[in-house]
């Protein structure tokens, strides 16, 4: 049930996004990939959720080809820097959006839907914005509700892409340990990515510090600060 | 705020009023002053000879074929036009600034030379010519001929309005609708146009009003057969030609009934919605 990454690579037109990257997780763990921009990391997380086409390599999670199916069978929960909410529904018809668009044979009753957004709104503390619309929320609430929409596929892996990176230092630190108990609830596997490299280690079980396409190094946290394995790390931690 | 400190980024008083003044002359003597001159001259001979011109069977006819024509060549131009602006802002494909090139074209070409190219491929000395003689298609001179003519200028419209955007928008609510497990489909459907809709009809006004108005494409592949294949404008000119003041800006006046009605209808669904839109526009 792991998750297994096998020398995945990406080129663009002008320049190589991924050289080869393998990385091998744990069910239920929860992965950092942090470096500067232009790293790949982003490039590896939009891979993974089915948005970008890898040239070569292999991914198997949960037994599955998981580069072989297509992104809306992935259920694969993405939660985006700038939020990507709908901007024309409400909180409620955002969060429910993922179970309405379900083929009839799978999609609950709306009593069941509506029950499963206000379980949603109650765990990501907006109970009472369900009616309002996302222009009418600040950016923590906004996040928190792509959080919930993306969580109520029941999603198989979650992915993050500097889901806080538009929020001041306050609302960051706050909602990264919100975001690792929601993890640890929820019983997914989360990978998240980040520029920040005290963020990642604060939150991550496993973190791959990532720079021109590669991975440099990649381990617990604690284990790569006390260890560095080369120059680019040392220095990317010293920062 | 008191009268001794100036709001810094306001400009001095004389200067605004002058600058209004400016706007309001030139929308009063361009825009509002022909159009009113248009239906004081429609009125001339007092309201039973314009409605009597009106209902004329040639103007009546003429009336038929403008609404006809844009009809049909609304609907298909929005088609074309949402299809082509969601390949070009949600796709990346080689060829693309090629495409959006060819969409400006009818812009760039005069009216004349497009319904000329009509005549070039369907007209008799033309392309197709003696293939559609021998087949007794008539396209030139005809319904399809007033059709193809409207559909080619138009066809920027809708296009136009929504790349910018739609390239505006993004991705983003694509592929998260799509991450959610939406298809293709579901994803265009309550994702992409809910959030075009307000341009798609701005740009689908516009083109029905551009369409009614047509005058130099349709001019040309008409062949300005009284009672068959005159359009409005067409049968404006006609009138005027025959020195028949009256009629030809009775006609015109309807034709410019028609375009303030459809700003009048764009101006109340604005009004409508402005809840909804003012929640599209802050982000």
């Amino acid at each position: 049930m792991s998750l297994i990454i096998d020398s995945v690579a990406k080129r663009f037109a002008r320049f190589p996004a991924l050289n080869g990257v393998s990385l091998n997780a744990p069910q239920g763990a929860f992965v950092a990939l942090v470096g500067p921009s232009g790293s790949g990391k982003t490039t590896l997380l939009r891979i993974l959720g089915g948005l970008e086409e890898a040239d070569s390599g292999s991914v198997r999670f949960a037994d599955l080809n998981w580069l072989s199916m297509p992104a809306r069978e992935r259920k694969a929960g993405f939660v985006f820097q700038q939020y990507a909410l709908f901007k024309h529904m409400t909180v409620a018809d955002n969060i429910a959006f993922g179970l309405r668009v379900r083929p009839r044979r799978e999609r609950p009753s709306r009593g069941e839907i509506r029950d499963r957004v206000q379980e949603l709104l109650r765990l990501v503390q907006l109970e009472e914005f369900g009616g309002r619309y996302p222009s009418q929320l600040s950016g923590g609430q906004r996040q928190r509700v792509a959080l919930a929409r993306a969580l109520a596929i029941e999603p198989r892996m979650l992915l993050l892409d500097e889901p806080f990176g538009a929020l001041d230092a306050k609302v960051r630190k706050e909602l990264r340990v919100w975001l690792r108990h929601i993890h640890d609830k929820a019983g997914v596997t989360s990978i998240f990515v980040t520029h920040d490299q005290e963020e990642a280690f604060a939150v991550a079980d496993l973190v791959a510090v990532m720079n021109a396409g590669r991975i440099e190094q990649y381990g617990a946290p604690a284990d790569v600060r006390r260890d560095p394995k080369t120059k680019f790390v040392a220095e990317f931690l010293s920062a | 705020m008191s009268g001794k400190f100036q709001n810094p980024t306001q400009d001095p008083l004389l200067l605004r009023i002058f600058l209004s003044l400016v706007a309001i002359g030139f929308v009063a003597l361009f825009l509002v002053l022909p159009l009113l001159i248009v239906f004081k001259e429609a009125l001339a001979d007092g309201l039973g000879k314009a409605f009597a011109a009106i209902i004329e069977p040639d103007a009546l006819s003429a009336v038929k074929l403008s609404l006809l024509a844009a009809g049909i060549a609304v609907p298909l131009n929005t088609v074309f036009g949402i299809s082509a602006a969601w390949a070009v802002a949600k796709h990346d494909f080689s060829g693309k600034t090629i495409l959006v090139t060819l969409i400006d074209l009818p812009f760039s070409v005069s009216p004349v030379v497009s319904g000329l190219i009509y005549v070039l491929v369907f007209g008799l000395q033309g392309w197709f010519g003696s293939y559609l003689l021998d087949h007794d298609i008539h396209i030139l001179f005809a319904l399809p001929g007033i059709v193809l003519a409207t559909i080619f200028v138009t066809f920027p419209f809708v296009a136009r309005e929504l790349i910018p955007l739609m390239v505006d928008q993004g991705r983003d609510e694509e592929e998260a609708a799509i991450s959610l497990g939406a298809s293709g489909f579901s994803t265009f459907c309550r994702v992409t146009l809910p959030n075009i809709k307000w341009g798609l009809l701005y740009a689908v006004l516009l083109c029905n009003a551009r369409a009614l108005g047509e005058f130099g494409a349709v001019s040309v592949v008409s062949g300005h057969i009284r009672g068959q294949t005159n359009t409005m404008p067409l049968h404006v000119e006609l009138l005027y030609n025959n020195y028949d003041y009256v009629g030809a800006f009775a006609v015109a006046a309807l034709l410019a009934l028609l375009a303030l009605l459809t700003l009048v209808f764009k101006t109340i669904l604005e009004w409508r919605y402005a809840d909804e839109l003012a929640a599209m526009h802050r982000h």
